[in-house]
C-alpha cells in the first residue's frame, strides 16, 4: 500500500462518509461526487488511464448532475430534514451491511486471482482498449452503440415534432397578449 | 525557440538535487502555462474591451496608461481590493469552495495542449479524453456557486448553465470525435502530428472537417458561456447568474475561470482543426512552433470578440433548440461524412460524395429549424 | 437561410471596427474633458442674477420683489430685503437684496423664477460642471456668486440677451423722454406760476397805488 493510495483511499472514504451522514442532500451529492473522484483517481493510480478518465467524465459530469436535477426536482430540499435522520431499524442495517461485506469478503478472498503473486502485465493503453473493443467485443459495443444512437435521434425527432405546437402556442399567447 | 526552451529547463534541472528532479520538472512545465495564459487573460480583457468599443462606434478604455494599455493592472487591484461579500444565509464552505474549485479544471485543460515540438505539459494516451473529462466537471461546480448563493438568480442562472453546458457538450465531444476517427488516436500529440505539411492537410481543410469546426467553435462559445450563448449570466435578466452573489477576487477567479475556459477550448480547437502548432506552408517551418499556435490562437480570440460583439443572445428555448435540432444531427452527419471521406480515398471524389451530404443536410436542418419563425421587422406600439 | 444573417450582421460590425479607425462617421465619441461639444443656446441648467457695468453689486437688476421666491416650486430661492434703496437702470430708487441665495441641490431648472422676474434680473445659466466634494458647502449660492454680468449673459444666450437689452434700452429712452416731458412740464408749470406769481405781483402793485 503506497502513500498516493493511502491519500486517494482517504479521501474516497471521508467522501462516502460525507455522502450518507449530512442532512443537506445537496452536501451528500456533493461528497458523492468526492468519492467518484477518488475512485477515478484510484484507477488512474493503477495504471487505468481511458477508464480513469471515462469514470471522471461519465460520473462527474453526467451522473452527479443527473442526481442534482433529480434532487431539484423533488419537493424536500430544505436545509434540514425534519425528525430523526437514522431510521429506528439500524440493528437490522448494520446487518445487512456486514452480511454483505462478509460475503463480498468471502468471495474475493476465494478467488484463484489471489494466488498469483504479481500481477501479470496487463496492456492497458488506450490503444489497446480500442483494439480490443473493436475486435473481441465488437458486437456488444455495436450494441450499445446502436441503442445510444437510437436514443439520441429519437430525443432529436421528439424535439423537432415539438416546434410546430410550441410556436403555435406563442403565436397565440403572442394574439392573446395583443388583445 | 522550442529548443531553446527545453535547454533551458535541462539546465536547470542539472543544478537541482536528484529527488526535486521530478517535481521541479513539472514545476517548470506548469509554471509557463499558468503565467502565459493568466497574461493572455489580461490582455484579452483589454483588447475585447477596445475591439467591442470599436464595433459599437466608441473609443474604450483610455484612461489608465497609454491607450488603456493598464486597465487591467487597475480592474485587477480593484478586484484584490475589494470588499469579499458573503450572503448571510449562504453556504459558507460550498460558496467559499466554488470559485477556487472551478479554476482547477480549466488551468488543468491546458496540461494536454501541445504548444510546439515537445513542447507539451504532458502527452497523455488519451489526451482528448482528460480534456473533456476536466471540463466536465465545471457543471458541478457552477451548480455549487449558484446554489451555495442562496439566491434565487443565482440558482436561475447556475441551471440555465448546467443545462446549457449538459446541452452543447454533446455537439462539442460528437463534432471532435470525427478529429478522432480520423486521426486515430486520443492523444493530441498525435493528432496534431497527422495534420504535418501545409494548410492542405490540416483538418480544417476537408469538408467534414470545415462543418465540424464550425460546429466546435459554436459549442465551445455555448461552454465557456460566451456570448451570444451567455444566458447562465444573462445581465439584463439574473443579474450575473450563478456569480451574483460574488464580490471581489472570487468574482475575479469566475471570471478568470471563463476566459481561460475559452483559451481552452480555442487551444483545443486549434490542436483539432487548425494543424496545432503547424505552419500553413512548409517553407515557413522556420518561424518557430508555438508563434504559429499562438497567431492561430490570437486569430480566434479576435474572431470570438467579433462574435460577441455582434450577435446579441439567443433565448433559452432557441439555444435548446439549435443545440438538439441542428448541431446534434449536424455533427452526426459530419460522421457519416468523415467515414465517407476516409472510404471514398479523400481525393476528389471524396470531395464530390462529402460536400452535396453536409450542404444538403445543412440547408435541410436549417430551414427545418427556423421553419414557422417569421422574421418581420418589429412595430413598437408604444415607443413611437 | 441559417446562418446569413449572422453574416450580414459580422459584416456591419466588422464595418463599423474598420470604419472606427479611418471615418469619423463611426466614431462619434467627444473625449469630453479634454474636447468639448459647443453647448447649444437655449441650453439652460440653474438661474443667476444679471448686473449692468461693471459693479456686481451696484448694478445688480434684482429689486429683491420676491416674486420669484414665492412663485419657486422646490423653494429652492430665498431673499432678504437691503433697508437702503439704490437707483435702477432708468434712475428710479428701488430696493435691492441684502441676500439671495439659491440652493442649486434643490433647484429643478423649471425656469419659473425666469418667466415672472418683471425685471429680466434672473436668468438661466449654462454652467454644468458644478459638482462639490461636500453634500452641503459649495451648493448653496449666495448673491455674490449668483450675479454675472450682463456680458456674460450675451455670451450665452445672445437672442435673448439682444432681445431684453432693446427692450431696456426703448425703456431708458421712454424714460428719459417721460423725465423730460416732466421736466418740461414742471419747468412750464414754474414758469406759468411764476408768470402768475408775477402777475399776482403786477397786480397787487397795481392794486397799491389805488389805495
Amino acid at each position: 500500500m503506497t502513500f498516493s493510495f493511502a491519500i486517494i483511499a482517504f479521501i474516497t472514504l471521508i467522501g462516502a462518509v460525507g455522502a450518507l451522514a449530512f442532512r443537506q442532500i445537496v452536501h451528500s451529492v456533493l461528497c458523492l461526487a468526492i468519492t467518484f473522484t477518488g475512485v477515478a483517481m484510484l484507477y488512474l493510480q493503477l495504471g487505468a488511464q481511458f477508464l480513469g478518465f471515462a469514470q471522471f467524465l461519465v460520473y462527474i459530469g453526467a451522473v452527479t448532475i443527473l442526481i442534482l436535477f433529480a434532487v431539484l426536482l423533488t419537493k424536500n430540499t430544505g436545509p434540514t430534514i425534519s425528525g430523526q435522520v437514522y431510521s429506528a431499524s439500524w440493528v437490522s442495517g448494520v446487518g445487512v451491511g456486514v452480511s454483505v461485506f462478509v460475503c463480498l469478503a468471502w468471495a474475493i478472498l476465494r478467488t484463484p486471482q489471489l494466488d498469483r503473486l504479481a500481477a501479470e502485465e496487463t496492456n492497458s493503453t488506450v490503444k489497446a482498449i480500442g483494439l480490443s473493443l473493436m475486435s473481441d467485443y465488437v458486437i456488444p459495443l455495436e450494441v450499445i452503440a446502436l441503442l445510444l444512437t437510437a436514443a439520441m435521434v429519437g430525443a432529436i425527432v421528439i424535439a423537432m415534432n415539438e416546434t410546430s405546437t410550441q410556436t403555435t402556442m406563442q403565436g397565440a399567447n403572442h394574439e392573446k397578449g395583443l388583445k | 525557440m522550442e529548443a531553446l526552451l527545453i535547454a533551458i529547463k535541462a539546465r536547470i534541472l542539472e543544478l537541482a538535487p536528484e529527488f526535486l528532479q521530478f517535481p521541479l520538472g513539472h514545476l517548470l512545465s506548469i509554471t509557463p502555462v499558468i503565467s502565459v495564459f493568466a497574461g493572455i487573460f489580461a490582455l484579452t480583457t483589454w483588447i475585447e474591451r477596445k475591439g467591442l468599443g470599436r464595433i459599437q462606434n466608441r473609443l474604450g478604455p483610455n484612461r489608465v496608461g497609454p491607450v488603456g494599455i493598464l486597465q487591467p493592472v487597475a480592474d485587477g487591484l480593484k478586484m484584490i481590493f475589494k470588499e469579499d461579500v458573503v450572503p448571510r444565509s449562504a453556504d459558507k464552505i460550498v460558496h467559499f469552495l466554488a470559485p477556487i474549485l472551478l479554476v482547477i479544471p480549466t488551468m488543468l485543460a491546458f496540461s494536454v495542449i501541445p504548444y510546439g515540438n515537445r513542447l507539451v505539459p504532458i502527452d497523455l494516451d488519451a489526451g482528448i479524453l482528460f480534456f473533456f473529462a476536466i471540463g466536465g466537471s465545471a457543471e458541478l461546480i457552477v451548480f455549487m456557486a449558484g446554489w451555495s448563493s442562496r439566491n434565487k438568480y443565482a440558482m436561475l442562472g447556475a441551471m440555465r448553465a448546467i443545462a446549457q453546458m449538459i446541452s452543447y457538450e454533446v455537439p462539442l465531444i460528437l463534432s471532435s470525435i470525427v478529429v478522432i476517427m480520423m486521426a486515430g488516436s486520443l492523444s493530441l500529440v498525435d493528432i496534431v502530428a497527422v495534420q504535418t505539411g501545409g494548410f492542405w492537410n490540416w483538418h480544417v481543410a476537408t469538408p467534414w472537417g470545415f462543418v465540424g469546426f464550425l460546429l466546435f467553435l459554436t459549442a465551445a462559445l455555448a461552454e465557456s458561456n460566451r456570448s451570444p450563448f451567455d444566458i447562465p449570466e444573462a445581465e439584463s435578466e439574473i443579474i450575473a447568474g450563478h456569480m451574483t452573489e460574488y464580490s471581489g477576487f472570487k468574482y475575479a477567479l469566475f471570471f478568470l475561470a471563463e476566459y481561460l475556459g475559452l483559451f481552452a477550448m480555442t487551444g483545443l480547437a486549434i490542436t483539432l482543426f487548425l494543424g496545432g502548432f503547424h505552419a500553413p506552408f512548409p517553407f515557413l517551418n522556420w518561424v518557430p512552433a508555438p508563434l504559429w499556435f499562438f497567431g492561430k490562437f490570437a486569430i480566434l480570440v479576435a474572431l470570438f470578440i467579433w462574435i460577441r460583439g455582434t450577435l446579441p443572445r439567443l433565448r433559452m428555448d432557441q439555444l435548446m433548440g439549435l443545440a438538439w435540432k441542428f448541431m446534434i444531427p449536424m455533427s452526426l452527419i459530419t460522421f457519416a461524412a468523415g467515414a465517407t471521406w476516409h472510404y471514398a480515398g479523400k481525393g476528389l471524389l471524396a470531395w464530390i460524395l462529402c460536400t452535396p451530404m453536409l450542404l444538403g443536410s445543412y440547408v435541410y436542418l436549417g430551414t427545418a429549424l427556423t421553419k414557422g419563425q417569421k422574421v418581420s421587422k418589429r412595430v413598437y406600439r408604444f415607443a413611437d | 437561410m441559417l446562418g446569413t444573417g449572422i453574416i450580414k450582421g459580422m459584416a456591419q460590425t466588422a464595418k463599423n471596427f474598420v470604419g472606427s479607425y479611418s471615418d469619423p462617421k463611426y466614431l462619434t465619441t467627444v473625449e469630453y474633458p479634454e474636447q468639448r461639444v459647443p453647448t447649444k443656446e437655449n441650453n439652460r441648467n440653474f438661474p443667476f442674477l444679471v448686473f449692468d457695468g461693471e459693479e456686481a453689486m451696484v448694478g445688480l437688476r434684482c429689486v429683491a420683489c420676491q416674486i420669484c421666491e414665492k412663485e419657486c416650486p422646490p423653494q429652492c430661492i430665498y431673499i432678504e430685503k437691503d433697508k437702503n434703496k439704490k437707483p435702477d437702470f432708468v434712475g428710479k430708487d428701488q430696493f435691492q437684496p441684502a441676500v439671495f441665495d439659491i440652493d442649486i441641490s434643490v433647484c429643478m431648472s423649471c425656469q419659473i423664477c425666469v418667466e415672472v422676474c418683471p425685471f429680466d434680473a434672473i436668468k438661466m445659466d449654462t454652467e454644468f460642471e458644478l459638482s462639490q466634494t461636500n453634500r452641503f458647502d459649495g451648493l448653496l449660492i449666495n448673491k455674490h456668486q449668483l450675479a454675472k454680468s450682463n456680458d456674460y449673459y450675451r455670451g450665452i444666450h445672445p437672442t435673448e440677451a439682444a432681445e431684453i437689452d432693446a427692450a431696456r434700452a426703448a425703456d431708458v429712452k421712454k424714460a428719459a423722454a417721460k423725465a423730460a416731458a416732466k421736466a418740461k412740464a414742471e419747468a412750464e408749470k414754474k414758469a406759468k406760476a411764476a408768470a402768475e406769481a408775477a402777475a399776482k405781483t403786477e397786480a397787487d402793485a397795481a392794486d397799491t397805488p389805488e389805495s
